[in-house]
């Protein structure tokens, strides 16, 4: 399959597509070499042991082959010397959106970003190309100690608690990509909540890729410490280039012992992005961690948030949306990785394919022979809307030892002719009994969503249903 | 006088659901073979029949279900013909098909749907007011006698028999269909069920409303009393009479008509 020959569904993106000319202070240029790094390093000001991290990980990038030996030929596509790994303007992240560049922020307002900050949010980080260019939190909420800022801004501010964390979630050779970020990365969050603290509103960042050709790769780091609560909410967007951008971003979440924390997902790519993103977390004693991710749009999404449940009685769940259109490819799943007694572990996937679109679940499970009292659960429910229409499932769930439990459901369901005849014929359009289908469909996990997101998504599914029929 | 009776038949079909020489096929196999039916509007009428003798065919016809191919004929929504149109906008233009086997919606609850199907009918950009909307649906299966747990269950999901005919009629009623083709509304319904369902469509019966009432058997109509009833044999109506040749149906079988028609109708 080559860049060409991808079909693309052409959907009404308005609130996404559409770009402001770029003029940028710094452009690491195209291509990625030792000089791209040690250009991206400099213009950060970097401390030298990043640096050297970077350097170290560009090798292990270039040591690693492609996974498409088991995950999609369509990676072969990325032509790595194409992309522009860096583009910022150099300035620093203001606290104010009157003080945030002319361009970036009716950006940012056509996405109704600052409008959200001052409804529901407790603080917002918004990042354009490589940097952030807006973090601010409210006084209230920053006066209780916690921190959220831009990663740049946090490796520089708060080396002490960054450094500790940085990269042992997600260890640079974990996978390519992985590797790949570790080399490049810029901008992204990072949140310290401190003990016993609970932020009652979500904090939110918004990515927005701006440019064309341009790889996005956003670092994020989250620690929630002993006995806190925090919900982080990230939104992703990209105008419609005519060639592909590539977002490759890793997250890495702490949970000290009896903290929760909840990490939602909608991103809405435009349908040229590759998106290779990994994300996990650590939990520790009691404490918990949810992924709750929608993935819409994207010409390849490649995602399996996971959860190591390294303390006693830990509890990670993943719940995943995922919605493939014509030409678009969504491989994503969960990893849970029991390492402690009476953890637990739920999974609830739920996919939809439409016209030649492929939704692929892969989930893996390990609860090893030493554990007692461990326990996890997996639904996947996949929908195909058409017979031309894609889904594959690959569960892999090791539970060994006699004390430890997992149970496993898997369907497969397609909306029939005769289900949309019944609605159409109480007055619906073939389009809106569609929608009503998918919604229906999703609508257990979507109530699981922050009302302004779940909105949002029931939108999303419209237009695509729009877009799916003739 | 010649003209004066065609502007007589002009105006019953303003007022009527008319199906004239109507030809259907599912694939290569004609179902419905030159049938002429005309349901005025503040009737009921009844078609009995055998069997396979094409009457669901007819309500998914008429209903405009993509795999019944309409050969020749037409169908007039007071005086309209509908066959061109896709089966949302026959709906919206006051036809209501109660099915024998309604659907499952998982996921999307009854109230959602209503609701769905109410605004579909309203002019771009308004909806139905929701305390008006709430208040008209439990009214309505108040009638019905079904519990409020069911505004919230998703369609049809995991309903009896019973249930599902209720839910068709309680959507009957919130939707005011001008025409309403019942499916074998009565099959797989107990007494009660079928006391309770036709009651349903008995307050419905008025001025307004056009019934065409599809069953296999007599008993449906000792409770909703047609003002004709025709019997369809092989995809055609080969007898129209009063509610009393339902009667004579019950005590004697198809199979009288199927011999006074002789076997070249059976060919």
């Amino acid at each position: 399959m080559s860049t060409e020959t991808v079909s693309q569904i052409d959907i009404d993106r308005t609130r996404g597509d559409f770009s402001y000319p770029e003029s940028h202070t710094f452009d690491a240029g195209t291509g990625l070499t030792k000089d791209t790094i040690d250009y991206i390093s400099k213009v950060k000001g970097e401390a030298e042991w990043i640096r050297e991290f970077r350097h170290r990980a560009l090798e292990v990038f270039k040591s690693k082959p492609m996974p498409t030996h088991w995950a999609s030929k369509d990676l072969e596509n990325i032509i790595f010397e194409n992309i522009r790994y860096y583009l910022a303007n150099g300035q620093k992240p203001t606290r104010s959106w009157d003080e945030v560049p002319e361009d970036v922020k009716r950006t940012f307002e056509r996405l109704g970003i600052p409008e959200q900050e001052r409804k529901f949010l407790a603080g917002v980080e918004a990042q354009f190309d490589s940097e952030a260019v807006y973090s601010n939190i409210k006084a209230a909420v920053g006066e209780q100690g916690v921190i959220f800022c831009g990663s740049t801004e946090g490796l520089r501010e708060h080396p002490e608690i960054f450094r500790k964390w940085f990269g042992k979630v997600i260890p640079t050779g974990d996978n390519k990509f992985s590797a790949l970020n570790s080399a490049v990365f810029s901008g992204g969050s990072f949140i310290y909540v401190p003990p016993g603290v609970k932020v009652k509103h979500p904090l939110q960042a918004y990515f927005r890729i701006n440019a064309e050709n341009f790889g996005q790769f956003e670092r994020t780091l989250i620690i929630a410490d002993e006995g806190s609560e925090v919900m982080y909410m990230e939104g992703c967007t990209a105008p419609k280039f005519e060639t592909a951008t590539l977002h490759s971003a890793v997250v890495e979440l702490v949970a000290m012992k009896g903290a929760k924390i909840q990490y939602v997902t909608v991103q809405n790519w435009s349908a040229n992005v590759f998106n290779l993103v990994t994300k996990r977390a650590i939990a520790h004693e009691e404490a918990e961690v949810k992924w709750i991710d929608c993935n819409i749009g994207s010409r390849l999404t490649m995602k399996y948030p996971g959860v190591i449940l390294k303390g006693r009685k830990a509890r990670g769940e993943v719940i995943s949306i995922a919605l493939a259109s014509d030409g678009q490819h969504q491989d994503t799943g969960a990893k849970m990785i029991h390492a402690a007694d009476e953890t637990t572990s739920n999974i609830v996937s739920k996919s939809i394919s439409v016209g030649t679109g492929r939704a692929t679940y892969r989930g893996l499970v390990h609860i090893p022979k030493h554990l007692k009292g461990c326990k996890n659960n997996t639904e996947c429910d996949a929908l195909l809307i058409n017979s031309t229409a894609r889904t594959d499932t690959y569960p892999a769930i090791t539970v060994r030892g006699t004390g430890n439990s997992s149970q496993h459901e898997a369907s497969v369901s397609q909306i029939s002719a005769e289900q949309i005849f019944y609605m159409q014929q109480r007055g619906l359009t073939e389009a809106q009994a569609m929608s009503l289908s998918v919604n229906g469909f999703v609508n257990d996990l979507v109530r699981q969503f922050p009302m302004e997101y779940s909105v949002e998504l029931k939108r999303l599914i419209d237009l695509e249903m729009e877009g799916s029929v003739g | 006088m010649r003209e004066s009776r065609g502007a007589q038949n002009d105006k019953i079909q303003m007022s009527s659901l008319s199906i004239k020489n109507l030809h259907v096929s599912i694939g290569d196999k004609e179902i419905i073979r030159g049938l002429t039916l005309d349901v005025p509007k503040g009737q009921v009428h009844a078609i009995m029949g055998p069997n396979g003798s094409g009457k669901s065919t007819l309500s998914k016809a008429i209903g405009g279900h993509p795999d019944y191919t309409v050969t020749a004929g037409e169908v007039l929504l007071d005086g309209e013909n509908i066959l061109g149109l896709e089966p949302d906008a026959r709906a919206r233009k006051g036809l209501f098909l109660a099915f024998q086997y309604p659907m499952e919606i998982p996921g999307v609850s009854n109230a959602n749907f209503l609701r769905a199907a109410l605004n579909a009918r309203q002019t771009e950009g308004e909806e139905v007011e929701a305390t008006e909307f709430y208040a008209q649906m439990y009214a309505e299966m108040d009638k019905l006698e079904m519990s409020r747990s069911f505004t919230a269950r998703s369609v049809n999901e995991g309903f009896s028999g019973g249930e599902k005919k209720r839910n068709e009629i309680l959507q009957m009623a919130m939707l005011k269909p001008a025409y309403a083709v019942l499916d074998e509304t009565d099959s797989g319904l107990d007494i009660d069920a079928l006391r309770i369902v036709s009651a349903g469509v008995n307050a419905l019966r008025g001025p307004q409303l056009g019934v065409l009432l599809i069953t296999h058997y007599q008993r449906l109509l000792d409770y909703i009393v047609p003002d004709v009833v025709h019997v369809m044999v092989e995809g055609r109506i080969v007898r129209s009479g009063s509610k009393e040749l339902a009667l004579e149906l019950e005590e004697r079988g198809y199979d009288f008509i199927k011999d006074e028609l002789g076997e070249p109708a059976l060919a």
